[in-house]
């Protein structure tokens, strides 16, 4: 019988959650790499064995782990992160220049078709690959080498480039995106970028049209549908249908916009999840009540999930990287609160049960669905 | 011979149990001793030391013969208790966060 494995990165640890078809009964391994923060594990599309994970802190810095067996048993890998000649600088908060400076790696997007390549989005943001296996990093210089770099100013969360995505129908086109500079596309594998930032709106930055600055969260896509991408922004839900040449906002009946994660169904291009958030400030979900909004049209129209969730008394946030689909037949929808809760839904959101409850406060969700 | 204690995650790291014991040619300081255990653990390589810039990572300690060499240069000779044997060079993780 077919199942799924959740690969959760929490503040302290990772957790490994397996489970049959049915995703009612789960086998729970962890905390590996106890006491340090997991920022992402992820497992190859082209081997569901071959995982990696993103592991830190502040006292010992960064290091990359990989495991050929499912997550039973894991090994160092290279660690080195070394931008390409002259780092540079950008914004610092005040405004002044501030040099590059590697602190971590957000995200890990192994490639589609090969186990041992494998991306790297790094804070302060830039893309490294790896070709072997995790070995050696090397990095793809031309994002942060674009003009506006210098003009990249970071988030409260720092600048992090966190999102990576992988087209499968336009091999050579990738789309990243970067907190606060916004939302960027390669046509040739990672060697030139472009912004693609025209549509978004920030009232955060001084031209609220500009064409990078903008607190992008989090982007998705339905591999059957690349041209159609959905954006979490710092403020506002937005849907491009021209692969990022323009954006229009679909927040429409959403009780606030702002938020982190957004999701596309595994069968459904049109249905997409997010987890609205009261405000910028109040990282918590509007009323104490934790509630997943799903559109089955793409956006505008949406419909609050709450069957299994807690309704009142809820104050957690769901980070951008922690939440994640399954492509069972019938759509598993995960994701995880910083208050160390695992929720998983078997039937695209109608019905949610929780995995784990008690967990560090969880950075990260990923699930791997295995034949 | 130089011992050196780790604190614990690196220790796991390095699937060391206790003291690491190294042979460091001359006379033994932070870098040549950092140089010798991240040759016998390269795993460990970036833990202590930025990769780049080889400076201690600001919440890494070296303490020795209940010392603060922390803020030493990476060159100064070790204390002799340290460059003999008869005291470990303590890598410790400093008090910091919760």
């Amino acid at each position: 019988m077919s199942g799924v494995r959740v690969l959760v990165g929490t503040r302290k640890g990772a957790f490994v959650m397996t489970a049959d078809g049915k995703r009612d009964q789960w086998d729970i391994t962890g905390p590996h790499f106890g006491g340090w923060e997991i920022y992402h594990v992820k497992g190859s599309p082209a081997d569901p064995d071959r995982l990696y994970a993103s592991q830190s802190t502040g006292w010992f810095g960064q290091l990359i782990q990989r495991s050929d067996d499912g997550g039973k048993s894991w090994e160092p890998v290279g660690n080195e992160f070394a931008y390409e000649g002259v780092p540079g600088t950008h914004l610092w908060y005040d405004g002044t220049p501030h040099p590059w400076e590697f602190k971590r790696v957000w995200d890990l997007e192994p490639a589609l078709d090969d186990p041992d390549t494998v991306y790297a989005g790094v804070e302060d943001a830039a893309l490294f690959r790896s070709t072997d296996g995790g070995k050696s990093w090397q990095e793809l210089s031309g994002l942060r080498t674009h003009p506006s770099a210098s003009s990249w100013q970071l988030g409260a969360g720092g600048m992090c480039l966190h999102t990576v995505i992988l087209d499968r129908a336009n091999p050579g086109r990738m789309f990243i995106a970067i907190s606060a500079a916004g939302a960027f596309r390669s046509d040739d594998a990672g060697k030139t970028w472009r912004p693609i930032n025209h549509g978004l709106k920030s009232a955060q930055i001084p031209n609220p049209e500009a064409e990078v600055g903008h607190c992008v969260h989090r982007i998705a896509m339905h591999p059957d549908r690349p041209n159609k991408l959905f954006m979490q922004k710092h403020w506002d839900v937005m849907r491009s249908d021209d692969a990022g040449e323009s954006w229009h906002e679909v927040s429409g009946n959403l009780p606030t916009d702002f938020g982190f994660p957004i999701d596309v169904h595994a069968h459904e291009p049109d249905t997409v999840f997010v987890v609205p958030i009261k405000s910028d400030s109040e990282h918590y979900p509007p009323d104490g009540k934790l509630r997943v909004y799903r559109s089955r049209t793409g956006g505008d129209d949406w419909q609050e999930l709450t069957n299994g969730l807690p309704q009142r008394d809820c104050y957690v946030n769901v980070l951008r990287d922690a939440m994640a689909v399954d492509s069972l037949d019938s759509c598993g929808v995960y994701f995880g609160t910083t208050g160390g809760q695992v929720y998983c839904s078997s039937d695209s959101g109608d019905h949610w049960a929780a995995i784990a409850r008690d967990l560090p406060s969880v950075l990260s969700v990923e699930v791997q669905t295995l034949a | 011979m130089i011992r050196v204690v780790l604190p614990v995650h690196l220790r796991t790291l390095a699937q060391v149990g206790g003291e690491v014991q190294l042979d460091v040619a001359g006379t033994p300081t932070q870098r040549s001793v950092l140089d010798a255990l991240e040759a016998s653990y390269p795993q460990l390589r970036g833990t202590t030391r930025d990769h780049v810039t080889r400076r201690r990572r600001p919440f890494i300690r070296f303490f020795a013969c209940e010392r603060d060499l922390s803020n030493e240069s990476p060159d100064t000779p070790l204390p002799e208790e340290v460059a003999k044997g008869d005291e470990p060079l303590l890598v410790v993780g400093a008090m910091a966060g919760g």
